[in-house]
C-alpha cells in the first residue's frame, strides 16, 4: 500500500537553513547538508529545499547545496524558489533534484507548467500555491499570493490547482499563508477543498506545530504528504516520532528507513 | 565494465551517484559499441515511453542494449528501463518498445490517483539475487503512471499493491528490472545496486558487501 510521506522542508538563505514565520523573520537553524543527513537517518521520505532569496546568487548556492546533499542522501529531493524558466528547472534537475516546484512564474504564465512537463515529465513538475483565506467569503475561498506572499492576485487557489493538473503538474504543494510558521495547524479545510478537486498528490504545507496536526492533514485533509520545517529543525519532534504517531493513528507509513 | 546507458534520461546522474556510493566501476556512455561490449548494462529512465524510445534510437543504443541482453550479460532496467523491455506501451498513443519480454505496458485505471508517487512495498515472489539482504515487503520509491503486464507469469519477480497488484520487478536469467527507483530508495535501494554490481563481478564497498 502506498504510504503517506513526511517531508522536512529546509528554507535556505545564503547556504544556511532558516525558519520563516508568516514568510518573514529569520532564525538560523543550522547547516542544510547536516540536517538533510539527519532527516534521512530518521526516516524522512523526501526533502524539500526552498530558496527564500530566489535570486541568481541563491540559485547557484542551491545548485551546489543540492549536489552535495544528493551525493550523500539517496531519497527524493525537491527544490523550489525562484524557478522562472525551463533552464532554471533543468539546472536543478541536473544538480540532483527529483522534483522542482514552480510558484510565482507558473501563476503569471501557466504555459510554463506545460512546457516543463512536456520537456521533463509531469513527475518532476510541482505546482506550489501560496494562498490566503478570504476573511469574508462564504463558502470559503482562498486567493493566491505571489513572491513569497507579497503580491496579491485574483486567482482562486482551488481553480488554479485544477488548471495546474490539466497543464501537466504532477503534484501540488499547498501552503496556507495564514497558518505558515504559526504552529497552530494546517488549514485542513483548504486541503480538503483542493484534494477533492484534483487527482494528483497534494502536499500540506504551513502551520504544523504538533503531531496531531500532521495526522489531521492526512486523515481530515486527505493530504498525500505533510511538509514541516520548524518542528523538525528545532527537534521539537523527530521525523521518526512523527511517523510513529501517524502510523499509530492507522495511516500507512514507511517506518523503518532500513527497510 | 558496467555501461550506464546515457541516452538523455533525466535520472542518470542520480543512478551514477548511487553506483559511486556502493563502490561500482562503471562508464556512463552513449557509445553503441561500448554498450554492446559491456560486461553489464544499466538502463535508467524516467518520463514518457515515446521519448525514451526516441532517445534510445537517436543515440543508436536500442539494438546494442537488446544485443547485450541476448548475450546474457547482467542487465538492470530502472523505471522506463523496465517498461521499454516489453512489446509495447499504450502511452503516447501506443508506443512500440524493445520487445525483449512478451507483454505490454498500460496506464493505471481511472479512479486511482496518478502518478503513483511515493514509497510502497515490494513483495518478493521469488528468491532473487538482486534482493539479497532486502527484507520482504521493504519500501521503495515509485513515480510512474503506467505499469508492465508480462505475458509470462514466470517473469514476475516482485509485486506491489496500489489498489491493484502490479508487477514491480521482472527477471529473466540475468535480466533484472525494477519499476521503482533504487537510487532514490535510501539504504535498501543502495543494497539493490550493491547486489547488481556483485552480479556483474564487482565487489561492493565494505559497508554494502
Amino acid at each position: 500500500m502506498l504510504t503517506r510521506r513526511v517531508i522536512p522542508c529546509l528554507d535556505v538563505k545564503n547556504g544556511r537553513n532558516v525558519r520563516g514565520v508568516r514568510f518573514s523573520a529569520d532564525v538560523d537553524a543550522g547547516d542544510p547538508v547536516e540536517l538533510a543527513a539527519r532527516y534521512d537517518r530518521e526516516g524522512a521520505d523526501e526533502l524539500v529545499f526552498y530558496d527564500i532569496t530566489a535570486s541568481a546568487e541563491g540559485r547557484n548556492i542551491m545548485v551546489d547545496l543540492v549536489e552535495r546533499v544528493a551525493s550523500q542522501v539517496f531519497i527524493p529531493l525537491s527544490v523550489g524558489g525562484g524557478v522562472r524558466t525551463i533552464d532554471d528547472m533543468y539546472l536543478m534537475l541536473r544538480s540532483g533534484a527529483e522534483k522542482v516546484s514552480i510558484n510565482s512564474a507558473a501563476h503569471r504564465d501557466p504555459d510554463l507548467i506545460r512546457a516543463c512537463a512536456d520537456r521533463f515529465g509531469s513527475q518532476c513538475v510541482v505546482l506550489s500555491i501560496d494562498a490566503l483565506r478570504d476573511p469574508e467569503s462564504d463558502p470559503p475561498r482562498w486567493t493566491i499570493y505571489l513572491n513569497g506572499g507579497r503580491v496579491r492576485t485574483e486567482l482562486d487557489a482551488v481553480e488554479t490547482a485544477q488548471r495546474g493538473q490539466d497543464l501537466g503538474a504532477g503534484e501540488i504543494v499547498l501552503n496556507s499563508i495564514d497558518a505558515d510558521g504559526t504552529r497552530e495547524g494546517y488549514d485542513v479545510e483548504f486541503l480538503r477543498a483542493v484534494t477533492e478537486s484534483v487527482s494528483i498528490p497534494v502536499v500540506a504545507s504551513g502551520g504544523a506545530g504538533s503531531l496531531e496536526h500532521l495526522r489531521d492533514a492526512v486523515t481530515l485533509g486527505n493530504a498525500h504528504a505533510v511538509l514541516a520545517a520548524s518542528i523538525f529543525h528545532f527537534e521539537v519532534y523527530s521525523v521518526r516520532e512523527a511517523k510513529e504517531f501517524m502510523a499509530a493513528s492507522g495511516i500507512p507509513m514507511r517506518l523503518d528507513p532500513y527497510r | 565494465m558496467i555501461a550506464v546507458v546515457d541516452y538523455g534520461a533525466g535520472n542518470i546522474h542520480s543512478v551514477a551517484r548511487a553506483l559511486k556510493r556502493v563502490g561500482a566501476a562503471f562508464d556512463v556512455t552513449a557509445e553503441p559499441a561500448a554498450v554492446a561490449a559491456a560486461d553489464a548494462v544499466i538502463l535508467p529512465g524516467v518520463g514518457a515511453a515515446a521519448d525514451t524510445m526516441r532517445g534510445l534510437r537517436y543515440a543508436r543504443v536500442d539494438d546494442p542494449v537488446v544485443a547485450a541482453i541476448a548475450r546474457g550479460v547482467p542487465y538492470l532496467g530502472i523505471c522506463m528501463g523496465l517498461q521499454v523491455l516489453f512489446d509495447r506501451s499504450e502511452e503516447d498513443d501506443d508506443t512500440p518498445c524493445l520487445g525483449v519480454l512478451p507483454g505490454d505496458v498500460v496506464r493505471f485505471p481511472e479512479g486511482l490517483e496518478v502518478p503513483h508517487m511515493g514509497w510502497n512495498q515490494v513483495r518478493q515472489v521469488e528468491d532473487s539475487p538482486l534482493f539479497a539482504g532486502v527484507p520482504q515487503d521493504a519500501n521503495f520509491y515509485f513515480v510512474h503512471s503506467y505499469f508492465a503486464r508480462p505475458s509470462d507469469p514466470a517473469r514476475v519477480s516482485g509485486t506491489t499493491d496500489y489498489g491493484l497488484e502490479f508487477t514491480s520487478v521482472v527477471r529473466r536469467d540475468h535480466l533484472y528490472a525494477t519499476q521503482f527507483h533504487p537510487e532514490k530508495s535510501g539504504l535498501v535501494g543502495l543494497r539493490i545496486y550493491a547486489n547488481f554490481i556483485r552480479l556483474a563481478g564487482q565487489t561492493p564497498a565494505p559497508e554494502f558487501d
